[in-house]
This record gives structure tokens, sequence and C-alpha cells, in this order.
């Protein structure tokens, strides 16, 4: 039995835990406030606020009803367009309502929840994040300008947004209903009753982890598999440094990684990498390991940890064992995996400070909600000028997401300079084997995976050189 | 609140049903609930993209549980046929196939699920026929929808005789999917005597009565079309929605059930029409002071599979092959080609933006061919007050300078020319490029017998006020519009004022909401309506106060004399009419004068009037990775007086957005098999929030011409989109910063693979 709390009503459902979220609450629920644009995860009408309580905090972080499993609701607070009316508008909706940020109206469900579950957000208010809450959001009618006007204007209103006691400022603000202010409780006495086992550890019960992947590809069966649930599974959602190693809990997503303040201790750019993957909700759903084994040649999250020659451990439920990531694909969506394995963990040795180099590039036809049609990830570790450690991998240009062997051996014991950058271009390029799609034409992700690498130099080493240089 | 000031009070009134949008209290198609015994539908489309139907076997589908029937073409009791035009586009297949995902027979089952699953149990075998899907090629073999069309000005041959510059070349856009919010969709009920209710999500309530009657074989009277508002159309739904909304009422028919079929958006990605791609050959000739003085071309407009909307897209297409310039002679051919892709049609623009642009192609070429700048030989060209169209029609109220010219002023695009050059001086890796899109876009149905609406306006005995019209709100802000009118005109609050939804019951025959006329046609009807009864109340006050009707005024909801406020209120005076037994209602009906249009000569004077402006844009294109980036786009734009400042500005933003999307990202591609490989939303990219300009400036250039629009506004619909083509040469144009010798073909749109490969092109990996 799954339980939880839609908007201010209890909810306890024998439904099967592969319908979507979408569906139980539009035809289930008949609350037709959310939408439905594409079913996809592309659009963002059919948002909703997902709030759980963490350590007796309650957070709240959209997610797009349409590829959410039902049993990833078990003990959580799901709000949709209905569980945030008031009598009066409240200050997003009249934000929205004076800029003109509102047409055909198809879109501004989403949007409202999206930005409503800005306002609970945490941490100060700002524009920059605020447009960020809404980047999964697709309008087609008003050319973003007046959501813009209307995401400003609702910043300015959070000015003064009380931080330790937020959930109370905006009740009492008009922000959201009353009802927010009993869920921290109703949601820990929920917690305390219900069984956690919602999840079948059967045989051939299908894991899921954010189910953004399995219910793009696989929609209509998913309601009629056992489901193995793993996103909420505590084991799985750590991220903690040990011996100079960093360990990721496989149920760990895109957006744990971008707020881990480990990962952004590592990693300086981490907030811009992961802006680059997906959208805010979808980052909010999808796992590491649900990128690992998706297996998509243009995953973002798998090309980021090959250049970190990072590490997995698998578990069969009896056993564990390690393998390299790069180790474990085998060839198009074939893994070094046995099926009931599950992938339990990822880590990497991190980085030294002084004298390493990480970058990640992508590029797409849209830079941002887009997949890539060719990204890549490059480390290197400087000794007196020579390179002494050089991990180099690329999307897009192979059946998988690509480790470059040989490329990454080319550069060892040498020194930067241009024709470095130039001769590696050329081993790399008898590496991979592109093919025509709707993401580009082979000749296309040849020359874009050139430039890429050249990128990475260029990002490293500004002083040292520029494209032309490179070129020559 | 009130409207005692003018309809144009700055302090605009908010799109009316922007307070149940932000709720998610606007009722949609998917939000009507369901009856019960409701059937849903899901139609089986054709694998393969030509070829003739050998066998169709529906039996297991049928015998799956929960599957109510499968119907085919041999069920539809009335002819096999939804062409609007031409009669060329069967609801289901016969024999032959011309798409992939051509309807070939509709599953009715208890849930949309089941019907969904069913469709994957029909089998049909196809003798394959050759795929076309180049209009060039489908124009080789003669495969042409409907007439040729050629507009001539002048005579071009003696013309080029006199030119010191003559330039040749090939343009291509590319195709565009609407991808309105809302997939299309419709719900259709039985009532009593065989009577069909459809609830349907379409521009065009009247094609859907018209051409589900026929294909029924039943009188129109016996359907009702009924919507209350669309999730977006942008010209998808005009006639495109016809087909989905016909099935549902074709399962009724069969049935007598309930039907609701709402598209899964892969099935509406694969199996609707879209923006027709365009290729086109010109052939451009100046003098030495840099005047065209001709201008050749000839469109290969991509059909698809069938005539749709087609031939009208190519007729506005040739209207607009000269853009905002004034050329002397002219001779444009287009051809409408037949290919197998799902059937083209109506998009924002009409076919205007496909003409636009390879004359800005032409004379871009020109420029940089010649070795001067695109923007002079744009600015020497412009329309002028009195000038011809090449169909004949003579430019009045032209604003073409003075927008061109107040933004080259307001914008100081000489200051902005400076950092650009600066920039690109400074910076290696990034360059920034620039372009000027003027635009004068014709405002009027083509076809000169849909420029007619009606209004029908009841004041009801406790002063309340509904008014229906033809026009459909798709978040373009008509039903807004439409209320204003009506408040103003009878001096009533706006809450007094409710707009009806759109149903062929109250408002018959009536002409799609398109071609930016919407509340142009339908907002003099409303006024008409108004009037008639305007003129009975203040029959009745004149008689309440022994004055005469002329001097009485209805404003702020009280009777005036002569500019004097009396005691009586609107309620009273409505009260008292009723109890008089006056009529307190009315029928309104406009019809646009003056406008007419000869085919066979293709001259006349097809449009009520033009709308105007200039946009200037900026792009930053990072040469390392082929990504671009919109610095600003800054707009003066002609809009009348404008009516309501927030919709109109709302419709520019949005406009130019989508423009742009057309001419950078949005990337249709099929294989040679006719298979849409741009199928998801995944593949196929709009604009998102960080892909849209980082600045938009819309200055609102107020002209009070009096023109035929409602309270001397003028149409905005569409001419805004057309500003997006200058997003293409403003990146080409950074493109060329970093690579002069860039060999890049004139090809929309600008990806950024076509970027990439721009900016490296005379370079090898
Ligand atoms: C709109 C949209 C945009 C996207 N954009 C991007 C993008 O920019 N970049 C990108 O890389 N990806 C993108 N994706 C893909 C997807 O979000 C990611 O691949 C995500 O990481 C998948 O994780 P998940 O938990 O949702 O996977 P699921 O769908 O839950 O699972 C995917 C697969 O992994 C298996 N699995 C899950 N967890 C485990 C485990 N612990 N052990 C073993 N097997 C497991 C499942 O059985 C399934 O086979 C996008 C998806 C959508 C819908
Ligand atoms: S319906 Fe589009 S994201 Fe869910
Ligand atoms: S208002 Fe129509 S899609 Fe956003």
């Amino acid at each position: 039995m799954i339980e939880f709390i839609l908007n201010d009503k209890k909810i306890t459902t024998q439904e099967v835990s592969g319908t979507t979220v979408l569906d139980f609450i539009r035809y289930h629920q008949h609350l037709t406030g959310t939408k439905i644009g594409c079913r996809e995860g592309d659009c963002g009408a059919c948002t909703v606020l997902v709030g759980r309580l963490e350590e007796g905090q309650l957070s709240y972080q959209s997610m797009t009803s349409c590829l959410m499993p039902l049993g990833n609701t078990h003990g959580k607070h799901i709000v949709t367009i209905e569980g945030l009316n008031m009598k009066e508008l409240s200050p997003v909706q009249q934000a929205m309502v004076d800029e003109g940020g509102t047409q055909c109206g198809f879109c501004t469900v989403g949007f409202i929840v999206s930005l409503s579950g800005y306002t609970l957000s945490q941490s100060k208010p700002s524009y920059r994040d605020a447009i960020a809450a809404i980047d999964g959001n697709i309008c087609r009618c008003t050319g973003y300008k007046s959501i813009e006007r209307a995401t400003e204007n609702i910043v300015i209103g959070l000015k003064n947004k009380d931080l330790s006691d937020r959930i109370t400022w905006l009740v009492e603000r008009g922000y959201l209903p009353s009802y927010f202010k009993t869920i921290t409780e109703r949601l820990a006495a929920l917690n305390k009753a219900i069984s956690k086992k919602i999840s079948s550890k059967e045989k051939d019960a299908i894991i899921v982890g954010g189910g953004t992947d399995l219910f793009v590809q696989k929609a209509e069966e998913m309601p009629q598999h056992t489901i193995n649930h793993l996103f909420d599974e505590m084991y799985l959602n750590k991220i903690y440094e040990k011996d100079g190693k960093c360990y990721i809990g496989a149920a760990c997503t895109a957006e744990d990684l971008r707020s881990s303040s480990i990962m952004n201790n590592i990693f300086l750019k981490m907030y811009e990498y992961a802006k680059l993957v997906s959208s805010t909700p979808i980052r909010n759903m999808g796992t590491i390991a649900g990128n690992f084994v998706n297996a998509s040649p243009i995953g973002d999250l798998t090309i980021f940890f090959l250049a970190l020659d990072a590490t997995i451990i698998l578990n069969n439920g009896i056993t564990k064992r390690a393998i390299q990531l790069k180790d474990f694909y085998q060839g198009y969506k074939q893994l070094e995996k046995q099926k009931e394995e599950h992938i339990e963990q990822v880590y990497f040795e991190i980085p030294s400070k002084n004298n390493t180099y990480f970058n990640f590039e992508k590029v797409c036809k849209r830079t941002h909600l887009d997949i890539a049609s060719v990204n890549s990830a490059c480390l290197l570790e400087i000794k007196n000028g020579i390179i002494i450690k050089a991990h180099l991998s690329a999307g897009g240009i192979g059946p998988i997401p690509t480790y470059l062997i040989e490329s990454s051996a080319f550069l060892l014991g040498k020194e930067v300079s241009p024709d470095l950058v130039r001769e590696l271009n050329q081993v790399v390029q008898t590496e991979i084997s592109p093919i025509s799609d709707a993401r580009g034409t082979k000749e296309y992700k040849r020359l874009l995976l050139r430039q890429l690498v050249y990128a990475h130099f260029l990002t490293f080493f500004p002083q040292k050189l520029n494209i032309h240089l490179v070129l020559e | 609140m009130t409207t005692n000031k003018t309809p144009q009070s700055k302090h605009s009134m908010k799109n009316i049903d922007s307070n149940n949008h932000v709720q998610g209290k606007s009722i949609y198609v998917d939000d009507v609930p369901t009856v019960r015994g409701t059937l849903y539908a899901c139609v089986f489309g054709s694998p393969i993209a030509h070829g003739v139907i050998k066998n169709l076997d529906t039996s297991k589908a049928t015998e799956i549980e929960g599957v109510h029937s499968v119907l085919t073409y041999k069920d539809v009791p009335g002819e096999n046929q939804i062409g609007g035009i031409i009669p060329d586009e069967p609801l289901l297949a016969e024999h032959h196939v011309h798409f992939q995902g051509q309807p070939i027979a509709l599953v009715l089952a208890e849930d949309e699920k089941t019907a969904q699953a069913a469709v994957h149990h029909i089998q049909v075998d196809i003798d394959p026929l050759p795929i076309i899907t180049n209009p060039r090629e489908a124009h080789a073999n003669g495969d042409i929808i409907g007439a040729v069309r050629t507009f001539t000005l002048g005579d071009t041959k003696t013309a080029f005789e006199k030119c010191k510059y003559i330039f040749e070349g090939k343009a291509e856009s590319g195709g565009q999917e609407h991808l309105y919010l809302e997939t299309q969709g419709a719900y259709a009920q039985p009532q009593e005597n065989g009577n069909i209710r459809i609830i349907s999500s379409t521009q065009g309530p009247t094609a859907v009565q018209r051409m589900t009657a026929r294909m029924l074989g039943i009188p129109m009277h016996k359907i009702e079309i009924d919507v209350t508002r669309l999730g977006g159309g942008f010209g998808g739904k005009e006639d495109q929605a016809t087909l989905w909304a016909a099935l549902t009422a074709f399962g009724v028919y069969c049935t007598g059930r309930p039907v609701k079929y709402i598209l899964h958006r892969l099935e509406d990605l694969k199996m609707t029409g879209k923006r027709h791609p365009y290729s086109s050959d010109y052939k451009i000739g100046l003098d030495e002071n840099l005047k065209i003085i001709a201008f050749e071309a000839q469109y290969y407009q991509d059909a698809g599979a069938s005539a749709d909307l087609s031939p009208a897209i190519l007729e506005r297409t040739l209207f607009h092959c000269t853009n905002s310039y004034f050329i002397p002679n002219v001779l444009a051919t287009a051809y409408s080609c037949r290919t197998n892709t799902p059937p083209n049609t109506a998009f924002r623009g009409f076919g205007g933006p496909q003409g636009m642009y390879v004359i800005e192609v032409a004379i871009d070429r020109a420029a940089s061919e010649i070795g001067v700048s695109t923007i002079d030989i744009q600015r020497k060209n412009l329309l002028q007050e009195g000038s011809e169209f090449p169909y004949g029609q003579i430019v009045a109220n032209c604003e073409a300078v003075s927008c061109w010219d107040d933004a080259i002023s307001r914008y100081d695009l000489a200051n902005i020319q400076a950092e650009i050059e600066d920039f690109n001086h400074k910076n290696v890796h990034l360059k920034k490029g620039l372009a000027l899109m003027p635009i004068c876009f014709g405002i009027s149905f083509t076809n000169t017998q849909m420029n007619n609406a009606r209004a029908l306006v009841h004041v009801y005995s406790d002063g309340s006020v509904g008014v229906s019209t033809g026009a459909v709100e798709m978040g373009q802000g008509v039903n807004t519009k439409m209320l204003q009118v009506a408040a103003f005109m009878l001096g009533v609050n706006p809450e007094r004022v409710k707009i009806e939804t759109t149903n062929t019951t109250r408002v018959a025959n009536t002409s799609p909401s398109a071609a930016s006329a919407t509340a142009d046609l339908n907002g003099k009807a409303v006024k008409d309506a108004c009037n008639q009864i305007l003129a009975r109340l203040q029959r009745i006050a004149a008689d309440m106060l022994g004055v005469q009707p002329e001097d009485i005024i209805l404003k702020d909801e009280i009777v005036f004399v002569n500019g004097k406020a009396t005691d009586i209120t609107w309620v009273q005076l409505v009260h008292k009419t009723f109890m008089r037994r006056e009529n307190l209602s009315a029928k309104g009906h406009y019809a646009t004068p003056k406008i007419h249009f000869d085919k066979t000569k293709e001259k006349g004077h097809p449009f009520a009037y033009h709308v105007y402006g200039t946009a200037i844009t900026v792009a930053t294109v990072d040469c390392i990775r082929g990504r671009y980036d919109f610095d600003c786009v800054k707009i003066v734009h002609d809009f009348g007086t404008s009516m309501n400042r927030i919709i109109d500005l709302g419709q520019t933003e949005g406009g130019l957005v989508q423009g742009i999307g057309w001419m950078t990202m949005e990337e249709l591609l099929y294989n040679e098999e006719g298979r849409l490989l741009s199928n998801a939303l995944s593949t196929y990219k709009i604009p998102d929030i960080y892909a849209v300009p980082k600045e938009i400036d819309v200055h609102f250039l107020n002209t009070d011409n009096s023109n035929l629009a409602i309270f001397k506004s003028k149409a905005v619909g569409e001419p805004p989109l057309m500003y997006g083509i200058g997003a293409y040469f403003a990146v080409r144009n950074a493109v060329k910063a970093f690579n002069p010798n860039t060999q890049m073909a004139f090809s929309a749109p600008i990806t950024p693979e076509k970027v990439l490969m721009g900016l490296y092109d005379n370079k090898t990996v």
C-alpha cells in the first residue's frame, strides 16, 4: 500500500507503484490543474512539488509527475496547483498575472508550481536561482520575457524571507495555504506508521531510481512491472569523503551532486557543469546509477565520472564487487553486470588541488535541457611541466560512453603545447566512430569532439593557447 | 475599474483568463468531465510513407478485452474526405497511403491505455512506392498541388540588362513544429435525433462542423462545435484540428457513445503537419546606387502529402516576396510540391516568413559580394508612400522608413556597431554579429470571402452582458479585447461582461481565428451589435428623460445627457428597456470593405492595411563550440493605437521568440523513408528560458491612421514572428567575423551544427 499526503489530504492507495503520479492525480483524483504536455519530462506542464523529511527537516523539490512512479511518493508530501490555491492569489500567481506571464495558460500551472517551490527554497533569494527553478518549464506563447519580469518581482518580494522558519513566513504572507504548517508533523507521523517496504525484492522486479529513463522508454509497460524502488534507500543516498576518495551513493541525483559541498569543493565549476544536465526537476529525479545503467552513449554523468576514472560497487544482495566504470560498458547497452546486481556506490580518487585540471564540456542544439550532440570530460595532472595523469572521455561518438584509452595514454609524459593538442586530436579521431542521427551528422560530431578537446586545453591553459595557435 | 477613458487606456486590462490560468482552473478539452460510457480513440497510422494497401487486418485488435470496435474507411457514412481547399485528404486511408502516420483505422476502447495498446495489434501489408521528401524532386516529377502562381511587376528581363550587379543563388528554410503545449484533441457526445456535439481544440469551428457533416452525410445543423479555449494554436489547429474532431464524431456516429481523443505528444508530432519547408532560387539585380531594380524568385514549397492550406500559404509567400522593399520589377513564381510527409499547414506568418527570408538572403548575398553593408541596401530600398506592391496594391500609411529610422536613432545603432567592432577586436573565441530586420505584413485573409465576422450580444435583464463571437481564444488575448470592446461600447464595467465559448449554434459560418485578423473582424462585429442595442437603450432613456436619443451617452454605468450625469443607472435603464418589451440582444456583422483580389490577373487590393516594424538583433557566437546567444533584440513596431499594451507586448515577444526558434534551433529531420527523426521533445528543441535574447526592447510606435482595424489598433498576432529572421543573419554575421571566408550555405535553421561547420568549413578535421 502506498501512503502519502496529496495537498492537504492523506492518500492510501492500492494502485500499482508503476503508475505515474500524473495519471494518479489527473485521472484517479480528478485534479485537472496539472497539465500534460509531453509525458517525457521535457515540458514541465506536469510539475508537482515533492516534500520530504530529512532528519526532521521538511524540504521540497519540483519533479515532473509524468515520469514519477507512484511508488516514489511513499511517505512524502505531493503538492499540485490545487494544493497551492487559496482564496486570494499568492504573490507568485499575482506576479504572473500582473506581468502577463500567461497567455494560453497551458504551461502556466507548471511555472506557478516551480516558482512556488522556489519560494520554499532554503537558500537566500536570488534571481539566478529563481530562473533556474523554471528551467524545466517550456512556454510556447510568451517568449519568457513576461515570466522573467514576474520572477524578478517574486524575488524582490522574498527579500526578507525568514530562512529559519520559512514555511511560517510564507504562510503568513499568503504564499502558501496554512495547512503547510502541519506537514512536518504529519509526515513525521506518517513515516513512523507506514511500512517502508513498498518495493519488491523479487528476482524479476525491475529496479527504478528516479524513473526518468524508464518512464520515457517503457512508459506503456511500467505499470505492469513489479518494481524495486531504490530512490529513497538511505544507504544509497550519501556523499562522503574518506582516505582521499569521494564516495557517492548510487541513488544520489544530479541535483545532489550540484548541491553537495564536497563536490563543490572538489570541482569549482560544479554548478556550471550541473546546469548543463537536463533541468531542475529532472536533476531532482535522475540518479547516478540510472545514468550509468541506462548506458546512453551521451550520458553526462557517465562521461563526467569516466574522466575521474571512477570505480563502481555492484551488489547482488549477497556479495559486493568493484569494477572500473570504464570496464562497465561492453557494447551498445551491454553491461558488465549480472541481472540481480544493483549499483550501490561510485567512488573516485579526489584529484590533488594543485597541478590538476578538470573540465566538462557539452554541446547540444539547445544549450540547456537537451541531450548532448557530443560531450567530453578531461582530467590532467601535471608535474614539472609534464603530464603525469590523463583521462579523457567522450560521448556521442560511438555506441557507448567512451573512455578514450589511447588518447589518454598518448598524453602521458608529454608537455602541453599547441602541437600536442593538435596531435591529440589525431589520436582521438582514430578512436571514435560517430553515426549520423537527430543530434548531428557524423562529420559534425567529429569536428565537435575535436573542438571540445581543444576547449579542454584552452580552458586549462588560456595563457599558453588560443584556437588559432592550435589550428595552425 | 471603469472603462470610461478609452479602451486604449494606459493601464491595460489583464488577460481575462489570467486568474484562472495561474490557479489551474481554466478548462481545456482534456479537463472536461467525462460522461459515463465514454470511449477512447486511438489512430492506427501507416508505418510506410508511400504505398498501396494490400491487406488490412484489424481482427486481433478487435478481440482485445476492452476494445469496443475498430473502424475503417468502409464505415464512413458520407464522403471519406476532409480536404478544405482541395478534396485530396481522406479521413481514413482507403487504398493509398501518402505519409508515415497517415490514419488508416480508428480503435475505440473503454479506456485510453487499451486503445493505445490495441493499435499495435493491427497489421497492414503495404506495397511500397517511391518516397519523395524533397520538394524540388516532387516538382521535377510534376507532382504539383493546385495552380502554379506567378506575381509580376514591371519587366525583370529588360531591368536586369540595366543592372550593375546581378546575383543568383539558393535559399532554404526549414519547417517548424507548432508545439502548442496542448496537443490536438476533441470530445464528441451524442445528442438526441442523431445530433452530435463536439468539444474541440480548434481555431476553425466552422471548418470542423462543415467537414464532419460532409463526412457523416448529414446537414451542418446536426453538428454543434463548442470551443472554450486552446492551449496554443499558432495555425496548427486552423485546419488540422478537423481530423481529430471528425474522428471522434465518426466514433459517436458508429457507436452511439461519447468518444474522446487527446493525442499523445508523440502522435501529434508524427501525424500532424507543420510549417512548410521551402527551397527557393533567387536572382537579384541592383544599380550602381544600390537600388534593387529587379528580383526574380522561384519558391518550391514542401506541401507534404495533401493540399491542406498549402495553396493559400503559397499565395502569401508571393504577397511577401519583397518584404518591406520597393522593387519595381518582380517576377516571382511559386510551386506547391507534393511530398510524402504529413500535410504541412498554417503556422503564424502563413508562408510570409518563408518569402521574406529569401529576399533577405538575396540582399545579404548582394551586400557581401559587392562589399557594402547589408544595412545600406536595406535602407535604400524601403517602401515609400505610394510605392506599388507586386500584387498591385498601392502603399498607403507607410511606416517602413519611420520604424527603421526610429530604431536606428532610438537604439543608437552606430554605438552598437562600434561596441561590436571593439568586442570582436578584443576577443578571439567569441564573436558578435548584428542584423537589422524590417518587416511589412499585410492584414486580411488573402481569400477575400473570409474577411467577415459576426457577434451575438445579449444584455440580460439584470444588466449583465454575454458576448459570443466567432473568435477562438488561444492565448492571443482575443477574448479580452472583445470584452474591452463590449464594455467600452455599452459604457459598463468589464465585470459585467462575460465572453461565451465559441459555439457554432450561436455564431455560424465563421472564418477561423487566423491571419492576425480575429480581433479586427470580430471586434467590429461586437461593436456593430453593441451599437444596435445602444440605439434602443438611448431611445428608451431619451423617452424617460424627455430628451433626444442623440443627447444620450452611456458611460460608467450611468446615463449622461449632453455630458451631464443623470441618476439613471445602467441597471435601471436595462430593466426599463426590458419592461418595454424591447430587444436587448443583437447580432453584429462585419465584412472588411474595399478589399479584393483577382487571381486571374494576380492583382488587386487584398489587404485592409499593413503592419510595419524594424528589429535590431545582436548575437554572440562561441567560436570554439559553435554555440550562440542573443544579446538583444531591439524593436520599433507599429501597433497602430494599441488596445491593450500588455497583450500586444506579449504577442510581440512571443512571436519574436517563436521566429528565432524557427531560424535557429528548431530542426525537423525526415529520413529517406519519410520518417520523422526529430519526433519527440527530446530531439525537437524549441526555445527555453535560457535560449531567449537577454534583452528584448519593444518600442510602441503609435500611429493614428484611420485604418480598418478595431479602434485604430493594428493586428499583432503574426508580424513579430518575422523579426526572428534577423537572428539568422546576426549569427551568420558573427560566424563571418571569425571566418570571413566561410562558404556557409543560406540554409535555415542555423543550428549549432551549421554554425560550427561554418566556422571551420575551410579547415579540415
Ligand atoms: C527531459 C529529460 C532530460 C534529460 N537530460 C539528460 C541530460 O542532459 N544528460 C543526461 O545524461 N541524461 C539526461 N536524461 C536522462 C536521465 O535523466 C538520466 O540518465 C538519469 O540519470 C537516469 O536516472 P534515473 O534514476 O531516473 O533512471 P531510471 O529511469 O530510474 O533507471 C534507468 C535504468 O537504470 C537502472 N537502475 C537505476 N538505478 C539502478 C541501480 N542503483 N542499480 C542498477 N540499476 C539501476 C534501471 O533499472 C533502468 O534500467 C534526461 C532525461 C529526461 C527525461
Ligand atoms: S508532461 Fe511534459 S514534462 Fe511531464
Ligand atoms: S502560455 Fe501558452 S505555452 Fe505558455
